[in-house]
């Protein structure tokens, strides 16, 4: 019993991590309907910046994340236009050949860090990794706790900032029909960037969440592409919410089948979870 | 002068400004191999290419071999097995290379093994594990120390037992060296009557241990062998020091791969102290031998431009030992033929700068030169710590033995 419910508990941490590095892709492919698999390689781009910030200057990993953030929705915001340029502007087809780009784009990445900071693990220091908090016999990693806390505190701004702000609304309104928005007058294609830049800014947090959780390296993107997309898909496109229900679900999943029924099982269980929420409820679970 | 005959003749001064006249008589030995380069291998992969490129560096300053000029083929395999049969196919049938290396690790080398055997070519393997255990290539030579399959884990299982541990558990990464070490692990637990009360394969991209390790410390084990994959070690490590692992334990470690590697060990730092893991080369006075401390000289130097492990004690000398084998067979012999050279270093004893090396008839060590050693006084974030002996005490072999075991493990970590 004990077992099980530590095993939940660290599922939820570990549910609320996977929502931190999943929420970008819920508006950048959820809402933006852009074949984003190039995410996870910004997410460790990411958490390559928070590395280098943290190792020059001992900067705390969640304030160098903060500190990366304008940065990195300057590079959203770049991507999202060259994007836009070169493949979304020519045509329904682009959704494809859009997938080809981000590849692209995921593997120039990935050389780029190899090539600056060469292909070993990096980690970051922080008085709370390596630590843990006791409840009698029950030890929870702080990293983990730390990691909950800002995930869950970056899933509900964003949340709220994607349901309360007119820019919020705007972005919701050209998910769900460009063309009355154009007809209103706004440009939706600006909109779809300013978003994107704003999917690409919360990295710089996840990025700093993924290397305090563990560390990192160049090619540690390729282990997240399947796991986002199972919590955006199972949360139902685009819902912000919907992404953080559905990680904890996964992370409590995975933790429970980790402990109780034996490692080997665990990632047949994201993708089993997923075809058994789309099999009862196609849209996701909170998808409209 | 047109744009060719321009490049020809900048070439041939080139040539004769650069290199030794006999070298410009004959053409290059060419050494094919891939290396992961990219990929989860990389770390090692680069270090281990490093080692090489110094011998070829110094047997060419030597003048060669045969007084030809040694050139290494290299392609990045990108520590995937999928890509070697390709690769190796190239080098042979369109690179025309004269020998082969194996390229570092088990899972790339592995598909490459029906391929040596079927065409009769000489294969100096690179750290892989039990690859020839089956396939059963008589060309075989691998530069690792492992020796005999079992006693990877009976050297470990023995310093266990006489720590008083009687029962074990096991984890292991769902990847095929992993795997071989669980194998044999089990085998000589069960000879043994060593009871497994925790035995579990965690697939590859396992992103949190916590919940495996206190499924592990439930089990109540004395012995815990692991067998990890570098991005995992850290990790498992981390959450050992966070859950906890309990006082049962007398020992901890056995086959966890990346704890041999500089920024994996400087991130754990104190993390490590207590663990009992396999290593190949460490900076302990039984470790050296001739040249052993002029590689390492080159190599620091090198490290650093080349953005490789720092220290590269695990790999870089028996690369450098691999390609002092092929020279000393491809001298004696006087010649490049397969067979021959395959016969030199099946016969002899070889001397290398990580000590003297003789094949059994599988191609491995006849006897286990695999170290067993314990991290001590381990402080966190300082690299060049790990370059003083005294931080990895060597319990396994004996006749390189620096230190005993402290056990239990909660203790040794102190």
């Amino acid at each position: 019993m004990d077992l099980l419910l530590g095993a939940v508990v660290l599922g939820v941490l570990l549910g609320c991590f996977y929502a931190a590095v999943s929420v970008g892709l819920s508006v950048s492919f959820g809402l933006l309907d852009v074949p984003h698999v190039a995410h996870p390689a910004f997410l460790v781009l990411a958490s390559y910046g928070v590395y280098q910030l943290n190792d020059s200057y001992d900067l705390d990993p969640l304030l160098a994340g903060l500190a990366i953030t304008p940065l990195l929705f300057l590079f959203g915001l770049l991507a999202y236009r060259v994007y836009y340029e070169t493949f979304e502007k020519r045509g329904s087809d682009a959704g494809v050949r859009g997938i080809a780009f981000f590849f692209g784009i995921a593997f120039i990445i990935e050389v780029l860090i190899i090539l600056q900071f060469g292909v070993d693990q990096r980690s970051v220091t922080a008085t709370y990794i390596g630590k843990s908090w006791r409840f009698g016999e029950f030890r929870i990693p702080i990293r983990q706790l730390v990691a909950f806390a800002v995930a869950l505190a970056l899933t509900v701004v964003l949340a709220v900032y994607l349901s309360k702000t007119f820019m919020g609304r705007a972005i919701r309104a050209v998910a769900q029909d460009e063309e009355a928005l154009r007809l209103m007058g706004a440009n939706p294609v600006r909109i779809k960037q300013f978003a994107f830049g704003i999917a690409t800014a919360v990295l710089g947090i996840a990025g700093a969440l993924l290397i305090i959780v563990a560390p990192v390296e160049p090619t540690l993107d390729r282990a997240y592409i399947g796991r986002t997309f199972c919590v955006v898909v199972m949360a139902g496109l685009g819902s912000i919410s919907g992404t953080l229900i559905a990680a904890i679900i996964l992370g409590v999943a995975e933790s429970i089948v980790l402990t109780m029924f034996g490692a080997s099982w665990a990632p047949a269980i994201s993708f089993a979870m997923l075809l058994a929420v789309l099999a009862v409820r196609p849209q996701g679970l909170l998808g409209r | 002068m047109k744009r060719r005959t321009f490049l020809g003749g900048a070439m041939a001064v080139a040539v004769v400004g650069h290199g030794s006249s006999a070298f410009a008589q004959q053409p290059p030995i060419k050494i094919g191999m891939s290396m992961p380069q990219t990929g989860g291998l990389a770390g090692g992969g680069k270090a281990s290419l490093l080692g090489i490129e110094i011998w070829r560096d110094d047997i060419n300053a030597k003048g060669g071999l045969l007084g030809r000029k040694v050139e290494l083929v290299v392609y990045d395999d990108k520590s995937s097995a999928s890509e070697t049969p390709a690769i190796y196919a190239k080098l042979v049938d369109v690179d025309k290379v004269d020998l082969l290396f194996a390229p570092y690790a088990t899972v790339p080398t592995a598909p490459i093994m029906p391929f040596v055997k079927q065409r009769g070519l000489l294969l100096m393997g690179n750290f892989s594990f039990q690859v020839n255990s089956k396939v059963g290539h008589d060309m075989w030579f691998n530069n690792a120390p492992w020796g005999p399959a079992d006693s990877w884990a009976a050297s470990f299982l023995d310093l266990a037992q006489k720590a008083g541990g009687k029962n074990m558990a096991l984890l292991t990464a769902d990847q095929e060296f992993a795997q071989n070490l669980a194998l044999t692990a089990r085998d000589v637990a069960k000879k043994r009557n060593i009871p497994v009360v925790f035995d579990q394969v965690y697939p590859p991209n396992t992103v949190e241990f916590a919940s495996i390790i206190r499924a592990l410390k439930a089990a109540k084990p004395d012995i815990v062998y692991v067998a990890s994959y570098p991005p995992d070690s850290a990790g498992i490590l981390r959450a050992v020091n966070e859950i906890g692992i309990g006082d049962d334990v007398k020992i901890f470690g056995g086959g966890m791969v990346g704890l041999q590697f500089a920024a994996v060990m400087s991130n754990l730092g104190s993390l490590l102290n207590g663990v009992v893991n396999y290593n190949t080369w460490l900076p302990e006075k039984s470790m050296y031998f001739d040249g052993t401390k002029e590689f390492f000289d080159k190599y620091t130097k090198r490290a650093i431009e080349a953005k490789v492990d720092p220290l590269g004690y695990y790999l870089a000398p028996f690369g450098y030992a691999m390609g002092e084998m092929i020279a000393a067979a491809v001298n004696s012999t006087r010649s490049l033929d397969q067979k021959g050279i395959a016969k030199y270093l099946r016969e002899n004893e070889h001397k290398t700068i990580v000590g003297p090396i003789a094949f059994a008839a599988d191609g491995e060590r006849k006897e286990t030169a695999t170290l067993q050693a314990q991290f001590r006084g381990v402080k966190d974030k300082d690299i060049e710590q790990f370059r003083s002996s005294g931080k990895q005490v060597i319990l396994f072999p004996d006749k390189l033995k620096t230190g005993d075991l402290i056990s239990p493990f909660e203790a040794a970590r102190k």
